[in-house]
């Protein structure tokens, strides 16, 4: 049986992640903070929440941003909202934290002063929203583009890089909602939380061959 | 336009088992909340709500165990509230599987918890829950307290300004239950609703005194809500939650 290590570097709730992919037959799941189970690994998700300076100072401490590098070049990898963007260069969060630089592309605040037609948008961006594919994804399969997945962020990917954008959203600016590259897929969703499309995401990384 | 505004099914939980009563149809155990909460997703619920009544400590170890069943089985955010106090307790729910815990009397008497529990977990997961009550006269500007223990004891706190001030401390939700309107079932305080929906920037989720679906309309066309909260209506089998969406949309509102 497959293994999927959950990284585990004491931010937030690995719970809801790790239910879901048993609930969709990921394989053996492992949250685990074991540099050597994660390499073991045959598939590897890198999830998050909380403050970016809390989560890159614990990732940076665990040697996980080196690991996080290595891992994910040889098998599907899988970032998860604060784990999508400390995959960037760097984030404008709590004054500026450089990040992992995996992908190239900032992680920028929606502001106070968000606006949609004249109308303030709420921020956090917490919610259902669409996704609109911008490529065809193994992880997209049997997901409409324009399907909604459940959001709560107040930073957002701004990617450098449009030809690795998966997804798209909009909430006042377009941004990267799903970035794409090699064995590398990242969200800033939470398809653990986002019922059936999320789920079927979650089946799709379990099935993906890392090819792209 | 793209986010959807939520309705978020609301369980008031005592000891492991949900009270005010629960009947739906085609459904044995009514009373297990992980039960309740499963239904609420299949119909497409956009987030479950889990009150914590329970005032013993065995009974929040109960709790915990619940939360982790629901967590396990359900995949739509999962809020939990009550008896929230100490960093400890947030963690707790949170390893449990809660997505956001809920702080209400603990903000009105340490402020700085909301503060606190938002440096260290992040405000997407800190609601605040306000119980606000009207305490101007007819014909006097409106004006909202703060009141804790169910609405019997008034704080002197406005409610807007409160509102304003855990969103500086760091709440990334409040969630605004209007004691007037709670179990009356003649809509949201649409005023109050309004009031601290726009005096804010993070998102306000009515709740108190859903007795139809043009309740749950109006809170969020005329109080301007981002999620609508209600019980009654849905555990009895009055509304199913597909109607209560079907009803929203027809009004322009959007749906997921």
């Amino acid at each position: 049986m497959q293994t999927v290590a959950v990284i585990d570097y004491g931010m937030g709730n690995l719970h809801s992640v790790s239910k879901a992919l048993e609930r969709v037959g990921a394989g053996r799941v492992l949250v685990t903070s074991d540099a050597q189970v994660i390499r073991e690994a045959d598939r590897v998700v890198f999830p998050g929440v909380g403050a970016i300076r809390d989560c890159m100072a614990e990732i940076k401490r665990l040697g996980f941003d080196s690991l996080v590098r290595e891992v994910s070049q040889d098998r599907p990898f899988l970032g998860i909202c604060v784990g999508m963007q400390a995959l960037m260069e760097r984030s404008e969060e709590n004054g500026g934290v450089d990040c992992i630089g995996l992908f190239p592309g900032q992680v920028r605040y929606f502001g106070k002063d968000l606006v949609e037609d004249g109308a303030p948008l709420k921020v956090p961006h917490m919610g259902w929203n669409l996704i609109e594919h911008s490529i065809d994804h193994p992880l997209w399969h049997d997901i409409p583009s324009d399907g909604r997945f459940y959001f709560v962020h107040s930073f957002y990917i701004d990617a450098a890089n449009a030809r690795q954008v998966a997804g798209r959203g909009h909430y006042g600016v377009d941004f990267a909602a799903a970035l794409a590259d090699g064995s590398r897929f990242a969200v800033q969703f939470h398809p653990e939380k986002s019922h059936t499309h999320g789920l079927q995401l979650l089946q799709n990384f379990a099935a993906w061959d890392g090819r792209w | 336009m793209a986010l959807a505004k939520r309705i978020i099914p609301c369980l008031d939980v005592d000891n492991g088992r949900v009270v005010k009563g629960v009947k739906f149809e085609n459904i044995r155990d009514a009373g297990d909340p992980v039960e309740v909460a499963r239904l609420y997703d299949e119909q497409g619920a956009d987030e479950i709500t889990f009150l914590d009544i329970t005032a013993s400590v065995d009974g929040r170890d109960t709790t915990l165990h619940t939360v982790e069943r629901m967590a396990s089985q359900v995949f739509i955010p999962l809020t939990v509230g009550g008896g929230v106090r100490t960093v400890q307790d947030i963690r707790n729910l949170l390893n449990a599987g809660a997505d956001k815990v809920s702080i209400n009397t603990a903000a009105v008497f340490t402020p700085e918890f909301v503060g606190e529990a938002a440096a260290r977990f992040g405000s997407q997961c800190i609601v605040v829950a306000i119980d606000a009550k009207c305490v101007s006269a007819p014909g006097e500007t409106p004006r909202w307290e703060i009141f804790t223990h169910g609405g019997r004891k008034p704080t002197g706190l406005d409610a807007v300004m409160w509102a304003q001030k855990m969103e500086e401390l760091g709440a990334g939700e409040i969630l605004l239950t209007s004691m007037d309107q709670d179990g009356v079932k003649s809509g949201y305080d649409l005023g109050v609703t309004r009031a601290i929906s726009d005096a804010i920037h993070i998102p306000v989720i009515a709740s108190g005194g859903v007795g139809n679906l043009q309740h749950l309309a109006d809170g969020v066309l005329q109080g301007h809500a981002d999620a609508v909260l209600a019980a009654s209506i849905f555990h009895f089998g009055e509304y199913t939650i597909p109607e209560a969406k079907a009803f929203m949309a027809a009004q322009g509102i959007v749906m997921r």
